[in-house]
């Protein structure tokens, strides 16, 4: 399958091209600044600035009878910071995905790590386990599907894309009907409420505790995940192809994909079900940077920080009761990629 | 006389147990040298040249390399809008290390090779947007930037068109004869194999095999009964150069006319009434 999106803005290797991971990071930042104005407690944007760039908010000694510091370190920052990583992960993610499967139109979904953690979500919600119990079981069974798919495409023989993406679709189908086997059986009034509003995806629970989970797989994962980026070309031309070029083929597709599935295990655990941001962001980024993951990679990552902190700032700004983001992001999502999609087969998609 | 850049000895492979694709396979290529490799679909070539990768390891015998390789698989596609510097650049891969980016020197390395072929003003084009002849000129200028001294050209010429298959095949002469590079290439196109390789091997059967230089291997008789279709081998002399060539003899014979013929659709329906 082909895909390639042509684009006026598609830069040639020059200046101007490595200028912009660095604009779009800026532009996350000042995002991240806004952010933090919003919201049913006004702050101002230079007292804002002022306590971001004064006071720091993990061990601070803060001021609790002070308001705005209250609002701005203590209830706004770890959200904000959450969805920017978590924006960031799943760009990433997706980025990287779309290059080892060859195909722009798969997601980080495809490994099976997302119904996977949210199964395992699910089942600590109905133990009723405390927040941080959900967000660790969730992790924990979001790797154990990936190592289960794993072990699946390694029995079937050869670890061929395809049969990755088949274990995928097999250990996601197996999940996901143990979620909704879980759903039938949880008390519809008290605990049915809380796994669907948890499983439709919202930052509205960041404390820094997750803050600090997220921080640590995404500087990690994140960090290995670009510095492979590179490599990610070679894979995408096709196994015979990177293989004759001097790639060990299968260790680095696992590699990849063991990356990506703790990125995204960490997201779906501290936030639920996001999904369509590692889908569109990529697309997004690649008509701003071209295809060559070397430079797609970092400019997703930005971007897919500022896309869902804007998605986010929507979500809870929007209507007097919050949204949940994974509801904004498909809502959002599915017209941006039948957007792209349809300008991809005008503009002559159709490669022969 | 000098070691072989590749030699072959008792190589067998199947892909389902009992059904060998090729057996007793033995060969031996020459450094510097052409060597093509024909036979029909399905006869395994393309087998024959992931084994010579690596890509496939033997199932029985042997494969001995000596020297970088370079794949050049047939005309392919590529899922993103890579552009051809992008696609040259992959060719130093062993010289990237695993978690670093191409360096400028990189880059470099990959302009000049594609300026090699004439083709440095593209470097910047969408590789799926140059002619096929291009892009198999751009794969070689990544088989170049990987300093590969053996060549594996999975049907070079195909897909392509007069003009290009031309351009590549005479590409395909310059690598071996100034670069010193060794080819081996697999054809569909006997006179393609005639006019540029030094050495051919015809695979006949399973484990029947024909090698030689390719002048004596590639005969009328051989590539007849390889093919199952009649071929002419014929010599003229053009601008003072003598060339031998191959052209198909193709059947005027009962098919051909019987199929032009229109059914009697009245005596069909008439039979099935």
């Amino acid at each position: 399958m082909t895909f390639a999106i042509p684009s006026p803005l598609r830069a040639n290797r020059g200046h101007g091209a490595d200028l912009l991971p660095l604009l779009l990071f800026a532009a996350l930042i000042l995002l991240m600044l806004f952010s933090l104005m919003l919201g049913r407690y006004p702050v101002p944007f230079l007292d804002v600035a002022r306590i971001v760039f004064t006071t720091f908010p993990i061990n601070a000694k803060g001021d609790y009878t002070n308001a705005p510091w209250v609002v701005v370190e203590i209830v706004r920052m770890p959200r904000i910071l959450l969805t920017a990583l978590c924006g960031m992960g799943l760009a990433l993610s997706g980025a990287a995905m779309q290059g080892v499967f060859r195909n722009p139109l798969v997601g980080p979904e495809i490994a099976g790590v997302t119904s996977g953690a949210s199964l395992g979500g699910v089942v600590a919600i109905m133990l009723s386990w405390p927040s941080l119990g959900v967000t660790g079981l969730a992790f924990g069974s979001g790797l154990l599907a990936l190592a289960a798919a794993f072990s699946l495409a390694k029995l079937a023989g050869r670890a061929s894309t395809l049969g990755l993406v088949l274990s995928g679709v097999i250990v996601g189908g197996f999940c996901g009907a143990l979620v909704g086997l879980v759903q039938t059986l949880a008390d519809p009034m008290v605990k049915l409420p809380s796994i669907v509003y948890w499983l439709l995806g919202s930052f509205a629970g960041a404390t820094y505790e997750k803050v600090a989970l997220v921080a640590g797989v995404t500087l990690v994962a994140g960090t290995l995940l670009l510095g492979l980026r590179w490599r990610i070309n070679l894979l995408s031309l096709g196994e015979t192809d990177a293989q004759a070029l001097g790639v060990n083929v299968e260790l680095l597709r696992w590699g990849l994909m063991s990356l990506v599935a703790l990125l995204v295990a960490v997201q779906v655990s501290v936030s639920g079900g996001v999904g369509w941001v590692g889908l569109i962001v990529p697309h997004l980024a690649r008509m701003l940077v071209g295809p060559d993951h070397s430079r797609l990679l970092p400019a997703a990552a930005f971007l897919g920080g500022i896309y869902l902190l804007g998605m986010d700032d929507i979500a809870r700004s929007l209507t007097e009761q919050e949204i949940p983001i994974g509801l904004l992001t498909s809502v959002v999502g599915t017209p941006i990629f039948a957007l792209l999609f349809w300008k991809t087969q005008s503009k002559g998609w159709a490669r022969e | 006389m000098s070691e072989p850049a590749i030699a072959v000895s008792g190589l067998g492979y199947f892909y389902r147990p009992g059904q060998w694709v090729l057996r007793h396979l033995k060969a031996s290529i020459s450094p510097g040298k052409i060597f093509a490799l024909l036979g029909p679909n399905g006869r395994g070539k393309t087998t024959l040249l992931h084994l010579l990768i690596g890509a496939l390891k033997p199932r029985e015998g042997s494969v001995t390399v000596n020297g970088k390789i370079a794949f050049v698989p047939q005309l392919f596609q590529v899922s993103f809008d890579y552009s051809a510097l992008d696609m040259v650049l992959m060719g130093r891969a062993k010289k990237i290390g695993l978690f670093s980016q191409p360096s400028r020197k990189d880059e470099e390395a990959a302009l000049a090779a594609l300026d090699r072929f004439g083709m440095a003003d593209l470097a910047g084009r969408p590789f799926h947007e140059l002619s096929g002849g291009q892009r198999q000129l751009v794969i070689f200028a990544r088989a170049l930037v990987a300093e590969a001294e053996i060549l594996i050209l999975d049907e070079p010429t195909s897909a392509l068109d007069l003009k290009n298959q031309a351009l590549v095949l005479d590409w395909i002469g310059t690598l071996s004869r100034k670069d010193g590079l060794t080819v081996v290439l697999t054809t569909h196109h006997p006179h393609h194999a005639l006019a540029i390789a030094d050495e051919a091997l015809l695979m006949m059967g399973e484990a029947d095999y024909a090698a030689g230089p390719a002048a004596e291997v590639l005969t009328e008789k051989a590539l007849t009964l390889l093919y199952g279709a009649p071929l002419k081998r014929i010599a003229f002399t053009h601008e003072g150069r003598r060339i031998e060539t191959f052209v198909p003899v193709l059947p005027v014979g009962s098919n051909v006319s019987s199929a032009r013929q229109q059914p009697d659709f009245a005596r069909l329906w008439a039979a099935r009434h």
